[in-house]
């Protein structure tokens, strides 16, 4: 087992995530920052669950994922170990301070722990984040298992202090969100307070930068090394003239179809990236032709022919043997193993219909859609830019309110956008909690420039969509921090989305639609289930 | 099918298909199966959906029980011993997981919130395809237990006769479960479990 780790204590059923959130308590993480988004959110609620336990360690909700990890950061430089949790698209959002935070001379270990979403379960792209680890030159461990995700911890920590650079940690959503038996290790205590000794190294000026950007590269042959050695990165002889390289759950998929498989390949599972360029090459070598299993984009796939020292047949996602789209699973990879397809037990009746996901019965958002469209009608053109959250399943049938879902924040700058294009009756949808992450820039484009643009914040109180989370001001902080941005306090309204209000409501967004300036509408009423969830934790 | 005993065969193994609709419980009676399986000595795997999907969409989760450890989160297709459905359209969407010797045991009330719905008629011929479909009146005999909200512990109880689960651990697991809430909540909720494994048990006997 690697490093940091003590005897084992005992073992417990885990989410991925929550297995990971273990590993970072048992790793002596000290403070933990991210933003909620599905499938990483459980890692920061194991962890919120854990402080509220024991006081320690800090777990915080952020505004979004670039003040998490910039906060992380902070924490690093003091010399206390930090985690920072997102999802895949979340760190678009922190790319400015992962991508410079590998500059700087990170002291306390820091671990970005990024969870991937194969076949979109909950997200608009299937952005493979080892790619990030790459862009960024630092390590990144990827766990097959619930076990490895809580084991690989305390290596991404050690790795962090020892190289001096943040490690990403990656996820997906299979591992996320499945349960295992976990063994859980003894806690490793907590880095004292030590404030960086090089704080120079913490100043990208230029002149300090190119130092910095020079150490990282040499450090790149180190790294490798790291990879070479790796427990994570395991070698299985096998009898066949092929040989099968995988990565992440893939191993297991493989593992699955493995027994039937005579004679059996031999098999690279690698866990820790930089690749292990030496490993590779003697794991090619003698092979007529390597099987590359990989959850994500063909990252490895794409990186071989450049490694190998002999051309080699390889087949994957890009030669077409292994589904580019969506996830793998134990069926999919069985042609490129040269298994036939299991036969098939029964056909799933043709006439089946849907069950995608819709809005709670009686929530606020039915009624803002609901006043939002009897307002816009018979008023021409539109544009309805929207945003991410539960409202966003307002763009679907028999609603059909929104017609924009790009990224978070995005819905007001479209408005924007769209407005200074020339489109009369440019709304934006936004939740509270979105327009906290990234929505509040694009209204200070919005004000600055005066741009007639009618924005609806859909104000629950709460992040709905991942499981009700606590949003980062309350409600009543809304309306003054909007006030505050510069929107003439006539042009911000606060209205209830109820049956009752349904006119009163029409005629105020129509009011403000007719305004030639910046209009604020808050949408204010509860969100059903986090008021569930406050009556459950109320009953003892 | 009948139940994997653990004497006879050399290796007990479970593949478990859930589903229904997000709201109805699913999580909860993978959790109950699980934490048994565990105190059982079994391994398992349970891989679950969270997020989007919960807001009243199709849910599904794969549960794998074995004495011996599991590989992969997923169930390859063709394989699955149980679809173990809160409702009965659900349990008919991922008929290709099932085996050809498995059973398909729903819940018999349909959950409406779609518009297309199939008329019963419908249903009983798509369900009248499957060999190993079985459907309990699972809401009335929570309803028959005293608590209407046990519709999840029937289906668990139902399940319970093809599970690798002892009975005696099962009972223990539930009684654990809702120790806090007092000893009439635990007794209503083991009347459930047995009124779903008698149901069950009697299908299981006319349909063999």
């Amino acid at each position: 087992m690697p490093s940091g780790t003590n005897a084992p204590m005992t073992r417990v059923a885990l989410l991925g995530d929550e297995a990971l959130a273990q590993g970072a308590i048992d790793a002596g993480v000290s403070c933990a920052y991210g933003y909620p988004g599905t499938p990483s959110t459980e890692i920061m609620e194991y962890l919120r669950a854990a402080q509220e336990r024991n006081g320690r360690p800090l777990a915080r909700w952020s505004a979004n994922e670039k003040t998490a990890l910039e906060e992380a950061l902070g924490v690093s430089l003091c010399g206390r170990r930090a985690l920072v949790t997102m999802k895949h698209v979340g760190l678009n959002v922190a790319a400015d301070p992962f991508i410079n935070g590998a500059l700087v001379d990170i002291r306390g270990g820091l671990v970005l722990a990024v969870a991937d979403d194969p076949g979109m379960h909950s997200s608009q792209n299937e952005q493979d984040s080892r790619f990030y680890a790459d862009f960024a030159k630092v390590p990144c461990l990827e766990p097959a298992d619930q076990q490895q995700a809580c084991d690989m911890m305390a290596d991404a920590f050690d790795l962090s202090e020892r190289f001096h650079v943040p490690v990403l940690v990656r996820m997906v959503t299979r591992l996320a969100h499945s349960r295992a038996p976990v063994q859980i290790r003894l806690p490793r205590p907590e880095n004292p307070l030590q404030k960086t000794d090089n704080p120079g190294a913490w100043v990208l000026l230029p002149a300090a930068a190119r130092q910095r950007w020079h150490r990282l590269l040499t450090l790149q042959e180190e790294l490798a090394a790291a990879a070479e050695s790796s427990v994570w990165n395991v070698e299985t002889p096998g009898d066949a003239p092929w040989g099968v390289i995988t990565t992440g759950l893939a191993r297991n998929y493989f593992l699955e179809n493995a027994p039937q498989l005579s004679p059996c390949p031999a098999h690279l599972h690698i866990g820790q990236y930089p690749l292990p360029v030496a490993a590779l090459r003697r794991f090619a070598a003698g092979k007529s032709r390597l099987v590359v299993l990989e959850e994500g984009y063909p990252f490895v796939e794409e990186r071989l022919p450049g490694i190998l020292l002999s051309a080699v047949e390889i087949r994957g996602k890009k030669s077409g043997h292994v589904p580019v789209e969506g996830e793998l699973d134990p069926d999919n990879i069985r042609e490129v193993l040269e298994l036939p397809n299991r036969p098939a037990a029964l056909p799933v009746p043709q006439e089946l219909p849907g069950r995608p996901p819709q809005l709670c019965r009686g929530c606020p958002h039915l009624d803002t859609f609901r006043f939002l469209a009897d307002a816009l009608n018979g008023r021409g053109p539109h544009l309805v830019a929207s945003d991410i959250g539960c409202y966003s399943l307002g763009a679907l049938p028999p609603l059909s309110a929104i017609e924009t879902l790009v990224c978070m924040g995005a819905s007001i700058s479209m408005a924007v956008g769209a407005a200074e294009a020339g489109m009369a009756n440019a709304v934006a949808v936004i939740g509270d909690s979105t327009f906290l992450h990234s929505g509040m820039t694009g209204l200070v484009d919005c004000v600055a420039r005066r741009v007639p643009v009618t924005i609806l914040i859909l104000d629950n109180g709460t992040v709905g969509m991942t499981g009700a989370q606590e949003t980062m001001l309350p409600s009543s902080a809304l309306a003054p921090l909007v006030v505050g941005m510069g929107v003439p306090e006539s042009h911000v309204r606060v209205v209830t989305p109820l049956p009752k209000h349904h006119d009163d409501n029409v005629r105020i967004l129509q009011e403000e639609l007719d305004y030639p300036g910046v209009s604020v509408i808050i949408s204010r009423r509860e969100c059903l289930e986090w008021a569930r969830r406050q009556r459950r934790e109320a009953t003892p | 099918m009948g139940a994997p005993a653990k004497a006879g065969g050399d290796t007990v193994k479970c593949d478990i298909i859930l589903c229904g609709v997000g709201g109805q419980g699913v999580l909860t009676v993978g959790a109950v199966i699980a934490m048994a399986a565990a105190a059982d000595g079994l391994e398992v795997r349970q891989s679950e959906v969270h997020g989007m999907a919960q807001r009243g969409g199709a849910v599904l989760s794969h549960l794998r029980l074995s004495d011996t450890s599991v590989a992969a989160d997923l169930i390859p297709r063709g394989c699955a011993d149980l679809i173990l459905s809160m409702e009965p359209l659900e349990g008919l969407r991922y008929l290709r997981w099932l085996k050809s010797d498995g059973v398909l045991l729903s819940a018999e009330e349909p959950f409406l919130n779609i518009a297309d719905y199939p008329s019963p008629e419908i249903l009983r011929a798509m369900l009248d395809k499957v060999p190993g479909a079985r459907l309990v009146p699972a809401q009335s005999l929570a309803q028959q237990s005293g608590n209407r909200r046990a519709v999840n512990m029937v289906m668990v109880g139902a399940a319970s006769i093809y599970l690798p689960i002892s009975r005696l651990i099962l009972r223990d697991t539930i009684a654990r479960m809702f120790a806090s809430k007092g000893n009439d909540v635990v007794a209503r909720n083991l009347d459930a479990l047995e009124l779903g494994a008698a149901s069950a048990a009697a299908q299981a006997r006319s349909s063999s």
